[in-house]
C-alpha cells in the first residue's frame, strides 16, 4: 500500500509539473500586458524600465525557470493591476466562493436528496414526475441562463432580492463572510440557488435511482415484515444505503463547483475568485491567470489522488494492478 | 404496429423510438429548429447584419412593434434596431454550425484515439486512458474557458477549444466498448488474414462501438452548443461578427435590469428549447440501447 501511495504522489507531482509549463507557455501567448500596465503616451525609458522590472525581457525559458524557483518557495509573484502578491489577493477573495460554494452544494443535497429519494419510491406519482421534470431541466439548461431569469424575475420585476453584488458582512478572525448577516443572505440567496440547481438535479438523479433499487432488496421486505412503518424504513434503511454514492459526488461535486463558480459570480458580480479570474483574463493579468489555474489543477489532482488511494484502499485488486 | 413489421435495424429502431411521444415531439422540434436555421436567410424578415436596413430609431422596442420601414417586429429589436427575430435565427445558424463542427471533430478524434487504445493495448493504452482520465477529472466548463482565452476570439479557436474539452469523452466510451469487442472472435478471425491494423480498427472494431457513441454524439452537441454559448456570454466565444445566441444574451442583459426583457430573454428561450430537445432525444437513444432496460 505505501509503494502504491508514493508511486501515485510521484505521478500527481510529474503531472503537475506539466500543468505548471503548459499553464506558463498557454497564458504567456496571451496579449502583451505591458499595454494595459503602463499608459500610451509614457515615455519609451518608462515603458522598458517596467518590461525589465516584471523581468518579461527573458527568454521563454529563463522566464518559467524564474517563476518555478519562486513557486517552489510558495511565491506566485505579484498581480499586475492590483499590485500586491497574487497569493494574497486570491486568498482574500477565496471566502466569498467558499461560501456560496457550501451554501449550494449544501442545500442542493439537503433538498435534493429527499425529494429524489421521493421520487424513487413512488416513481409514477404526479409529485415524483414534476421533481423528475425540474432535474431534467437542471441538466440541460445553461447556468448562465438560468440566472439571467432568476435576476429578472425576483431582482428586476418582483423587486424583492438584489440583482448582484455581495452586501454586508461580518469580520470573524479578519476574514469577512456573507451567512452571518441576513443583509449577506440576501445577497447571497439568488447566487446560491442558481449554482445550486445543477447539483440538485444530479443529487435527485442519485438519489432516485439508488432508492428505486433498494427498494426491491430483501433488506426492505424483511424491515416490512418485521412491522417498521414505511417513514422509518426509508430513513433507518434506504437512507443509509443510498449515503455512500452520494457521499462520494458531494466531495467530488465541491471541487467542481469551486470552478464552476465562474460562471454565476461573473452574472451576479459576486466578489469570489471566479470573477477575478474572468477579471484578470479581460486584463491580461498573467500572474493572477497562472495562480489560479494553478491551484485550481492542484484542487484537482489532490482530489483524485484521495479518491484513488480510497478506492485502493477498498479494493486490494487495484493495488496489484497498477502499482 | 409492432417490431415485427419492420425489418431492417433501423426500422425497428425506428418503431421503439416511436413508442416514446415525449421523444419523437423532441426529435420534431430539433428538425424545425434545424430547418429554420438553414433556411434562415429566405425565412428571416430582415438581414440583420445589414447594417444599411437599420434604423437606430426603432431600436429597443418591445416586442409587436410595427418599425419605420413598415413591418412587425413580433419579438421586438434589440439595442442597434435589429428584428430579434432574425437575429435569433441567424444565431441559430452558428450556435447548430459550432456545435455540429466541434462535435463532429471530437467524435472522431475520440474514437479514434480510444479505438486505438484499446488495439495497442498495454503501455500505450495505460498512457493514452491516464490522460483521459486526468483529463475527464477536470470540468469542461473550466477547460473550455482556459483554453478560448489562451487561443483568443474566433471561430476556429473556439472549436479548438470546445473539442479539447469534449474529445475525452468519446475516448472514454469507445475505448469502453472497443475494448469489450478486441477480445471477441471476429477481431482475431479479422486480424488473422493479411488486413492491416488500421483496416481492423476502422472496418471492424469502431462500427460495432456506433452505438453508445452515437448517444454520447447526441449529448455532447446539445454540450457544445451550451458551452459555446456560456463562452460567448462571458465575452471569450465568438467574435463580434459571429452574432450565435449567447452574445445575443450577453448583448441584452444590460437591458434587462431595465426592464427590457425580450433583448435577452427571446435568444434564452430558443437556446433552452434546442438543447432540452437534444438531450430528450439523447435520452430515449440511451434508453433504447440500453440492454439493462430491456423487457
Amino acid at each position: 500500500m505505501l509503494g502504491f501511495v508514493i508511486q501515485r504522489l510521484l505521478q500527481a507531482f510529474v503531472v503537475m509539473l506539466i500543468i505548471s509549463l503548459l499553464v506558463f507557455v498557454g497564458v504567456y501567448a496571451v496579449g502583451n500586458p505591458i499595454d494595459v500596465m503602463i499608459s500610451p503616451d509614457a515615455t519609451q525609458q518608462i515603458r522598458e524600465a517596467t518590461i525589465k522590472a516584471y523581468g518579461l525581457d527573458q527568454p521563454l525559458w529563463q522566464q518559467y525557470a524564474t517563476f518555478l524557483g519562486r513557486l517552489m518557495r510558495g511565491d506566485f509573484g505579484r498581480s499586475f493591476v492590483f499590485n500586491m502578491p497574487v497569493l494574497d489577493l486570491i486568498f482574500s477573495r477565496l471566502p466569498a466562493t467558499l461560501e456560496l460554494t457550501l451554501a449550494a452544494v449544501l442545500g442542493a443535497t439537503l433538498l435534493g436528496v429527499p425529494l429524489g429519494m421521493y421520487a424513487g419510491y413512488r416513481p409514477d406519482s404526479r409529485f415524483g414526475k414534476l421533481v423528475m421534470a425540474v432535474s431534467i431541466l437542471g441538466f440541460s439548461v445553461p447556468t448562465f441562463w438560468i440566472g439571467l431569469v432568476l435576476i429578472f424575475t425576483f431582482a428586476v420585476t418582483l423587486g424583492w432580492l438584489p440583482a448582484g453584488g455581495r452586501g454586508a458582512t461580518q469580520s470573524v478572525f479578519g476574514v469577512e463572510w456573507s451567512f452571518l448577516t441576513a443583509d449577506g443572505w440576501r445577497f447571497m440567496l439568488l447566487p446560491a440557488i442558481n449554482l445550486a440547481l445543477f447539483k440538485f438535479a444530479l443529487m435527485v438523479r442519485l438519489a432516485r435511482a439508488g432508492t428505486r433499487e433498494t427498494m426491491l432488496t430483501d433488506t426492505v421486505k424483511f424491515a416490512r415484515a418485521a412491522g417498521l412503518s414505511e417513514w422509518t424504513i426509508l430513513r433507518r434503511h434506504v437512507l443509509r444505503l443510498i449515503a455512500i454514492p452520494i457521499v462520494t459526488v458531494f466531495g467530488l461535486e465541491f471541487g467542481s463547483t469551486l470552478a464552476f463558480a465562474v460562471v454565476t459570480e461573473t452574472i451576479f458580480s459576486w466578489p469570489g475568485i471566479g470573477k477575478l479570474i474572468i477579471d484578470s483574463i479581460s486584463t491580461l493579468d498573467r500572474p493572477v491567470m497562472v495562480a489560479y489555474l494553478m491551484l485550481v489543477a492542484l484542487l484537482f489532482i489532490m482530489i483524485n489522488f484521495l479518491v484513488d488511494i480510497a478506492y485502493a484502499a477498498l479494493d486490494p485488486r487495484l493495488r496489484v494492478k497498477r502499482a | 404496429m409492432t417490431a415485427k413489421d419492420a425489418t431492417s435495424p433501423l426500422g425497428r429502431f425506428w418503431v421503439e423510438f416511436k413508442e416514446s411521444r415525449t421523444a419523437v415531439a423532441a426529435l420534431g422540434v430539433v428538425g424545425v429548429i434545424v430547418l429554420l436555421a438553414v433556411l434562415a436567410p429566405l425565412i428571416a424578415p430582415q438581414n440583420p447584419y445589414d447594417l444599411a436596413k437599420l434604423v437606430l430609431m426603432d431600436a429597443r422596442r418591445p416586442p409587436g412593434f410595427v418599425g419605420s420601414n413598415g413591418f412587425t417586429h413580433w419579438l421586438g429589436t434589440d439595442a442597434q434596431g435589429r428584428d430579434l427575430l432574425s437575429a435569433i435565427l441567424y444565431g441559430l445558424r452558428i450556435s447548430i454550425q459550432v456545435g455540429l463542427i466541434a462535435g463532429a471533430i471530437a467524435f472522431i478524434m475520440g474514437a479514434t484515439l480510444g479505438a486505438t487504445a484499446a488495439y495497442f493495448g498495454g503501455r500505450i493504452e495505460a498512457l493514452l486512458m491516464r490522460i483521459v482520465d486526468l483529463q475527464l477529472s477536470f470540468p469542461a466548463i473550466l477547460l473550455a474557458l482556459v483554453l478560448s482565452a489562451i487561443l483568443g476570439q474566433g471561430k476556429w479557436q473556439l472549436v479548438a477549444a470546445l473539442v479539447t474539452a469534449q474529445y475525452a469523452y468519446f475516448a472514454r466510451t469507445t475505448h469502453g466498448a472497443a475494448a469489450a469487442e478486441r477480445s471477441k472472435d471476429y477481431v482475431d478471425a479479422a486480424l488473422s488474414t493479411p488486413l492491416s491494423a488500421a483496416r481492423v480498427v476502422f472496418r471492424h472494431i469502431l462500427p460495432n462501438c456506433l452505438p453508445p457513441l452515437i448517444v454520447v454524439a447526441t449529448i455532447q452537441i446539445a454540450n457544445a452548443i451550451s458551452l459555446e454559448a456560456t463562452l460567448s456570454f462571458l465575452g471569450l466565444g465568438l467574435p463580434v461578427s459571429e452574432p450565435s445566441l449567447g452574445m445575443l444574451i450577453a448583448n441584452g442583459f444590460q437591458y434587462m435590469l431595465s426592464g427590457r426583457y425580450w433583448i435577452s430573454i427571446y435568444p434564452g428561450v430558443a437556446l433552452i428549447v434546442l438543447i432540452v430537445a437534444i438531450n430528450l432525444v439523447g435520452d430515449q437513444v440511451r434508453d433504447q440501447l440500453n440492454p439493462r432496460l430491456k423487457r
